[in-house]
């Protein structure tokens, strides 16, 4: 068995996901400055290991990695023995014989990163598989709303998200991204009410503690924050939707429904956005959309759940950390990284 | 089976289950045959003698539906893996499923078959499929096959999708004396579902299968077995509805049958929550209430049989990611334990612990387990007739043997079976019971829960 990684977001309940946003606070101070680089890792090992392409998930989880000064090393399916047919148990064992602290794993099949933590030594962190969940974005997500809700009442960002009402609106069925949001979302205290056609909504939500709605216009007026999912052309194939121009009409944030909504309302996206279906290019790019946030903020989340999972087994060396005498959850102040004496 | 020099057997202070009750009675074979019953019989000089104390005896059990993979896939299992593992597990005979590769649906693919049977520890009986390579386009040669003495026809493993093509194979069938066996599953329904659609599902993100798929295609079979007047039996039943559909059936009077497997009515989809492909399986895992439901449909007779549906994988192949992984598991080795640990504890008796507390439902008794394991599948399979299976154990009776000792207590544990593969889903679980000898033909194929050959 391996080390405890993060597969779900179920894992962490309310307190420990406050705690690693306080940590995050503290390494986006990290980024601001000149050289954004602690010693917190040094030492480490963080192999992403995506089975799966992806772009803005391995590169952020690459710079949190290199900003905590561990050693990196990048598997790509694509260039791998994978293609000569080694299998995916035989794969990530090689990885782990290398020696590697954290594996951070995408798949495009949901349970990967739960079977990969069955065997191998690394601690690992699931970064989305298949349909199941992507709890580092969620992860993002709660820090990105704490921010624009602090940056919009003037002062340090709450803890809870009590009181916010969130539209989720899309292809639910088919997102990791919305399955780790419900719960990280849920776990802060947000209302929140999924919104799509029947087809592309989960057939159950039993246990979700979530609403569901089918009239965009109709929840547009009740909610604070609308979380716009992708919407993948397969899914007409599949006759989940007649068209994209019809979903685009009863579902998207087309330029005419965002003139309708308050001033105040944001709008977020996991990304890679289609502009045009769910979202019109301009809203995308409007003084609402925290879609950039989402991005930039994604350094600093992956670098406290990095740093959290690993920094406990941190040995003493030049310039090291006191982190790695700290027991229990760092983000308590003596065990967050960067203090005075971390800075590289 | 192999010719062997059959010894004179006797199974000596056992309860002998029979249809009223149990009785305390020693068991002599003789050449194949039940010779005498009763208590404290004379031992024959050179008799085999095996020790029943504490243990059930009933006739040898009769598995309607189990995949051997050979020919095609040795690499999971051989029918003398197999058939070991059916002894292993109490039974005097399986029917083995036509979707070897090449499938069994023509006379020489069974005769290829029946003849590797020849090594078998258990008498094995050929499944043929409805049609041809089980593509579900043509018929089979049905009657070719029926005469090499195939009883049992299934395109298992995928369901015969064309309502005309399933409605022209009944009406062909009728006259020859033979059962169609249907695996109930839309495959449009279906639409890539790897588990039971539910809150699992959901909760998981893996694609869900309606229990619809399964329900809709009896319901449509039920109507052609109406139509058709042809018999027509169902194979692993995993739903609340399809039990209800099978019920009203029987009661109107259709001649239908039908079994359900051992992990159907003891495991459920929350199991898939680890997304440990050891659970994947068709039908998949359903929530608690069809469990429920399909115990309930034992106890009241409306399914006929337990039926294992054991379907062995590489272990390679069960590493796979969920959604990748073949469905199924092995059965053979654990189902009478698991049928006795989930049905016939009574009150009083501490199941173990996984099975839950739902105590009500264990009321079944061991005369009822017999039936569901020996005596109504050999029925359907036709192997009473063909060589006497199923029982009773009377004078006169083959000597199909079953002893069990519901007594012990035992771990499961993966690989550790006479199955070539270890997809066992009950691995670390607590059984109750467990077989202890297997005679089939009078020949003790295994003793003191040990193969002899």
């Amino acid at each position: 068995m391996s080390r405890p990684g993060l597969l779900s977001v179920a894992e962490l309940g309310r307190d420990r996901i406050v705690d690693l946003l306080h940590l995050a606070d503290s390494f986006a101070e990290v980024a601001a400055r000149p050289i954004p680089k602690v010693p917190a890792l040094r030492g480490r090992t963080v192999a992403t290991v995506f089975f799966e392409s992806s772009t803005r998930t391995r590169l952020s989880f690459e710079a949190a990695a290199k900003r905590l000064s561990a050693d990196t090393m990048t598997f790509a399916a694509a260039t791998s023995s994978v293609t000569k047919g080694e299998s995916l148990r035989d794969t990530v064992e090689t990885i782990d014989a290398m020696g590697v602290d954290a594996m951070v794993v995408r798949h495009a099949s949901a349970g990967v990163p739960a079977r990969v933590a069955g065997w191998v030594q690394a601690a690992v962190v699931n970064a989305g598989d298949g349909e199941h969940e992507h709890p580092t974005q969620a992860l993002v997500d709660c820090f990105t709303l704490r921010e624009a809700l602090a940056s919009r009442a003037g002062g340090e960002p709450a803890d809870d998200l009590k009181g916010l009402r969130i539209a989720i609106v899309g292809d639910v069925r088919h997102s990791r991204v919305a399955r780790s949001d419900v719960l990280a979302f849920g776990a802060l205290g947000a209302e929140v009410v999924l919104v799509g056609p029947p087809t592309l909504l989960p057939p159950s939500t039993e246990g979700w503690g979530v609403a569901v709605g089918h009239d965009l216009d109709a929840v547009l007026g009740e909610v604070d924050v609308v979380y716009l999912l992708r919407i993948q052309a397969e899914r007409l194939r599949e006759a989940f939707l007649p068209s994209l121009e019809e979903y685009s009409e009863r579902f998207g944030l087309t330029r005419a429904r965002a003139r309708r909504l308050p001033e105040e309302l944001v709008v977020m996206h996991p990304g890679p956005m289609v502009r045009g279906v769910e979202i019109d290019a301009v809203v995308a790019e409007s003084a609402r959309s925290l879609v950039t946030r989402q991005v930039h903020n994604g350094v600093a989340v992956r670098m406290a759940v990095l740093f959290h999972l690993l920094s406990a087994s941190v040995p003493d060396g030049p310039g090291g950390t006191s982190a790695a005498s700290a027991p229990g959850l760092p983000g308590d102040g003596a065990g967050a990284a960067p203090r005075e004496g971390d800075r590289g | 089976m192999a010719e062997v020099r059959l010894p004179t057997v006797v199974v000596r202070g056992g309860l002998v289950v029979g249809a009223a009750g149990t009785a305390r009675a020693d068991v002599l074979v003789e050449a194949g045959t039940v010779v005498a019953l009763g208590p404290g019989l004379d031992v024959p000089r050179g008799a085999t003698v095996l020790d029943a104390g504490g243990c059930l005896v009933g006739p040898g059990l009769v598995d309607l539906h189990a995949h051997l993979r050979e020919p095609g896939h040795e690499e999971a299992e051989t029918v003398e893996t197999g058939s070991r593992a059916a002894a292993i597990g109490g039974y005097s005979a399986v029917v083995a499923m036509a979707n070897t590769d090449p499938p069994t649906d023509c006379a020489a693919a069974v005769r290829a078959v029946a003849d590797l049977a020849k090594r078998a520890l258990v008498e094995v009986a050929v499944a043929g499929a409805i049609t041809k390579g089980r593509a579900g386009e043509r018929l089979a040669p049905l009657a070719e096959m029926a005469a090499l003495g195939v009883r049992l026809f299934s395109d298992d493993g995928r369901g015969v999708e064309h309502a005309g093509l399933m409605r022209r194979a009944l009406e062909y069938a009728r006259p020859l004396g033979v059962l169609l066996a249907q695996h109930c599953e839309d495959e449009d329904l279906v639409a890539g579902g790897v588990m039971h659609e539910g809150a699992w599902s959901s909760r998981l993100g893996l694609p869900g299968q309606p229990a619809l798929a399964e329900e809709s295609m009896l319901a449509r079979d039920l109507d052609l077995v109406r139509l058709t007047g042809a018999p027509m039996h169902f194979l692993h039943l995993s739903t609340a509805r399809s039990v209800d559909l099978l019920r009203q059936a029987r009661a109107e009077g259709l001649p239908v049958t039908a079994e359900a497997t051992p992990h159907h009515l003891t495991l459920t989809d929350a199991e898939v929550a680890g997304f440990d492909p050891l659970y994947r399986v068709n039908p998949p895992l359903r929530p608690a209430a069809d469990v429920a439901a399909v115990r309930a449909g034992l106890l009241d007779g409306t399914i006929d049989a337990v039926a294992t549906d054991h379907a062995p994988h590489p272990h390679d192949a069960k590493e796979l990611p969920f959604d990748q992984a073949p469905p199924g598991m092995t059965g053979l080795e654990t189902a009478l334990s698991v049928a006795y640990s989930a049905l016939c504890l009574g009150p009083g008796e501490e199941a173990p612990g996984w099975l839950g507390t739902e105590a009500a439902l264990r009321h079944a008794g061991v005369a009822d387990l017999f039936r569901l394991m020996s005596t109504r599948p050999a029925a359907i399979s036709g192997l009473d007739e063909k060589s006497g299976h199923g029982g009773p154990l009377a004078p006169g009776a083959a000597g199909h043997v079953c002893v069990f000792d519901p007594n012990e207590r035992w771990r499961v544990v993966a690989g550790a079976g006479a199955s070539r593969s270890d997809n066992t889903p009950f691995a670390g679980k607590e059984l109750a019971g467990r077989v202890r000898h297997t005679v089939v033909a009078g020949e003790p194929v295994v003793v003191e829960g040990k193969a002899q050959r």
